[in-house]
């Protein structure tokens, strides 16, 4: 019996949605493993958390509360990390699947001699190994992933992929980490932050609704029509490469090939057209909703839901039927 | 200062798309294949830092022979010679496999600056450059939508979920880039022809020290098992609006039927 460990995401002192999520998928692997699960949590703030963590299958928390650990570019969290896996003897790790945090898996499996699977939506354990599910090319194929023997095993778990559910537990046990930096850790150094998030809509990745516009939006103007009905239905807004590009919308908000994929579960894109690369980025939505003037637009194909119209007129409109339903 | 530019050669997005059912790999026969879409903001990163700092700019692929069509693409974009690492040892290589090739075919090569993409679009895994910098024990400043080279230091404005942290190091270092960087230019007809007789070296895993037993299908420590085909999706409602919206009601209704109201 050991410990499966989980990198727990966070911002402003509270844990991602995410990493209650990967909480819930590492108690469902555990429980097979015969495994306890723990979370590490690195930077400020831990000990708040161990309550919350607790409640949704955490036993121990590992605890590194020092700026340092986000103060540098990643190897501060690669060497606690390395830390925690040496003394815990723990052989499996989740982690977001997200920008920053792929780069700590990276350069920790070459330290821990282990394998990385990135955006998994699923795990099972087959001959004590894990076995992750990927949707690869835009979620064209579903493949099943494994590690060799021996090898530790790092997984990234994708957003929503698991529904976060409490164990009725107790606080996690703090264990607080003492990690003595290498000079290489702080040879880069974060200098500032640049928060860009203007409001408190919740993140494409992690929203369970997305509003997306194209370019038949027309202007920038039209990302306020797209954010007044995402707020109706407390969703996030996403954007085509051709918005982007056109510098209506930040470039962090594109959806596809080369921007981000999301897999909420109601997907409306608006003066979308659904070209491959769109495609890559949504298709795994479990409902989608296109509004569009050219029914031939490729979208449709894929809409569980669609209105071949003016997204002018039929926006607005939706937006009024949707506040009046809700009372 | 001396830079390089690793890019990968990657299916269509536009095209047909599989698995080889026998060895789990990409099938790459038959498909088009194209120089990495993301790859194109790399290259034009580097050729600015030829324009504004007399960069040397060298191109890096790991693939079979095939895939030369795809470096001379790379250098079509006025770079000024390339490595390419052809082995069949290291195909199927996984991500760190991959890392492991990279890393030791740049440790044959001077450079100041290493600039990947941030990910290639078939497998997207996006942890090819943190794995290679760790080899190399360089910082790993990735996801970079804003670069700047001051000497012998690097600014990067790295792009996350929330917005961007402004991070500097030394060089050497190793970048990745996200497509917000710039807008990359096409090649020029000169360009084309000019990377017709451009240097290539091309090398096996002995030429650069690469210890086979460390990559390749047969050592790659996360393999793909199996696969299938997603199924076809039912067709949906579509319905014709008039002119005057009142297909809203309908599309809320069935939100609501859906219980998203
Ligand atoms: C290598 C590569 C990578 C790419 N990566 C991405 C990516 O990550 N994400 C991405 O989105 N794209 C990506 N693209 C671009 C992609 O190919 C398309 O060009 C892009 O998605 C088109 O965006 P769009 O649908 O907003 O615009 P368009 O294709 O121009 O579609 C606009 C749509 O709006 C409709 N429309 C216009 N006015 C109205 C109106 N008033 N009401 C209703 N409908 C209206 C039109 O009928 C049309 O269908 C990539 C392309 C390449 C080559
Ligand atoms: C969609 C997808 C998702 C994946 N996700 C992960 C993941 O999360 N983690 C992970 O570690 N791995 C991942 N992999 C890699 C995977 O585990 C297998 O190792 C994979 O099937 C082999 O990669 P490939 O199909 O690209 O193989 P190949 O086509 O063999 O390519 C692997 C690499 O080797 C090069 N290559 C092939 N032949 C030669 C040659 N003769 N000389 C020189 N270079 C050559 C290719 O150009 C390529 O860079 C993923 C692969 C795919 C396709």
């Amino acid at each position: 019996m050991g410990e499966l460990l989980v990198l727990i995401d966070h911002a402003e002192g509270q844990p991602r949605k995410l990493s209650l999520q990967m909480l819930t998928a590492a108690n469902q692997v555990a429980s097979q493993t015969g495994d306890t699960v723990s979370a590490v949590w690195l930077g400020e703030g831990a000990s708040g958390a161990a309550d919350v963590l607790g409640r949704h299958g955490a036993t121990k928390l590992y605890a590194w509360d020092s700026p340092d650990a986000l103060g540098y570019v990643t190897l501060p969290q690669v060497e606690a990390l390395q830390q925690v896996m040496e003394t815990s003897g723990a052989e499996i790790l989740f982690f977001a699947s997200t920008n920053l945090i792929k780069d700590v898996a990276a350069r920790l499996a070459i330290r821990v001699d282990g394998g990385v699977i990135t955006d998994a939506t699923g795990v099972e354990v087959a001959d004590g190994r894990i076995v992750a599910t990927k949707e690869i090319f835009g979620g064209e194929l579903i493949t099943k992933c494994t590690f060799a023997d021996g090898r530790k095993q790092i997984v990234g778990i994708s957003n929503n992929a698991f529904a976060a559910e409490e164990t009725g537990g107790g606080a996690a046990e703090v264990v607080n980490l003492d990690v003595s930096l290498s000079e290489a850790a702080t040879a880069a150094k974060v200098t500032n932050v640049e928060k860009q998030v203007t409001s408190d809509r919740p993140d494409i990745a992690e929203a369970a609704v997305v509003v997306a516009g194209g370019r038949g939006l027309g202007d920038e103007q039209g990302f306020e029509l797209m954010e007044q009905l995402a707020d109706v239905l407390g969703a996030g807004v996403g954007a085509s490469r051709a918005a982007t590009d056109a510098g209506w919308y930040p470039h962090r908000y594109q959806i596809g090939q080369t921007g981000r994929t999301v897999s909420p579960m109601l997907y409306i894109g608006s003066g979308i057209s659904g070209a491959i690369q769109h495609r890559a980025g949504m298709q795994t939505s479990q409902n989608i909703i296109a509004i569009n003037k050219d029914g031939e637009a490729p979208i449709f194909s894929i809409a569980d839901f669609g209105i071949v119209g003016d997204l002018y007129t039929v926006v607005p409109k939706l937006i009024e039927e949707l506040q009046a339903r809700k009372g | 200062m001396k830079v390089i530019v690793p890019v990968k050669r990657v299916p269509d997005t536009a095209g047909e798309k599989n698995i080889d059912p026998n060895d789990k790999t990409v099938d790459r026969d038959g498909i088009e294949s194209v120089l990495c879409p993301i790859n194109e903001f790399s290259i034009e990163e580097a050729v600015r830092l030829k324009e504004s700092q007399g960069a040397e700019v060298k191109v890096l692929l790991m693939g079979p022979e095939s895939a030369q069509p795809i470096v001379r693409k790379a250098l079509s974009y006025g770079l000024d010679s390339a490595v390419q690492i052809t082995d069949d040892a290291v195909a199927g290589s996984d991500a760190i496999g991959t890392a492991k090739a990279i890393a030791a075919a740049l440790k044959n090569e001077e450079f100041d600056l290493v600039i990947f993409g941030n990910q290639a679009t078939d497998a997207r895994t996006c942890v090819v450059p943190a794995a290679v910098a760790e080899i190399l024990g360089l910082p790993s400043l990735t996801y970079a939508r804003h670069l700047e080279v001051d000497g012998d230091k690097v600014v990067v404005h790295r792009e996350h979920e929330e917005g961007y942290d402004v991070v500097e190091s030394t060089l050497p270092a190793i970048v990745s880039v996200v497509e917000a960087i710039n807008e990359p230019r096409y090649p020029s007809f000169k360009g084309i022809m000019a990377a017709k007789s451009k240097p290539l070296d091309v090398k096996s895993a002995a030429d650069i020290g690469l210890d086979t037993s460390e990559v390749g299908m047969a050592n790659a420590n996360a393999v793909i098992t199996e696969f299938e085909h997603r199924p076809p999706k039912e067709a949906g409602t579509i319905v014709e609006d008039d002119g005057s919206g009142a297909t809203a009601a309908q599309l809320a209704d069935w939100m609501q039927s859906k219980k998203f109201v």
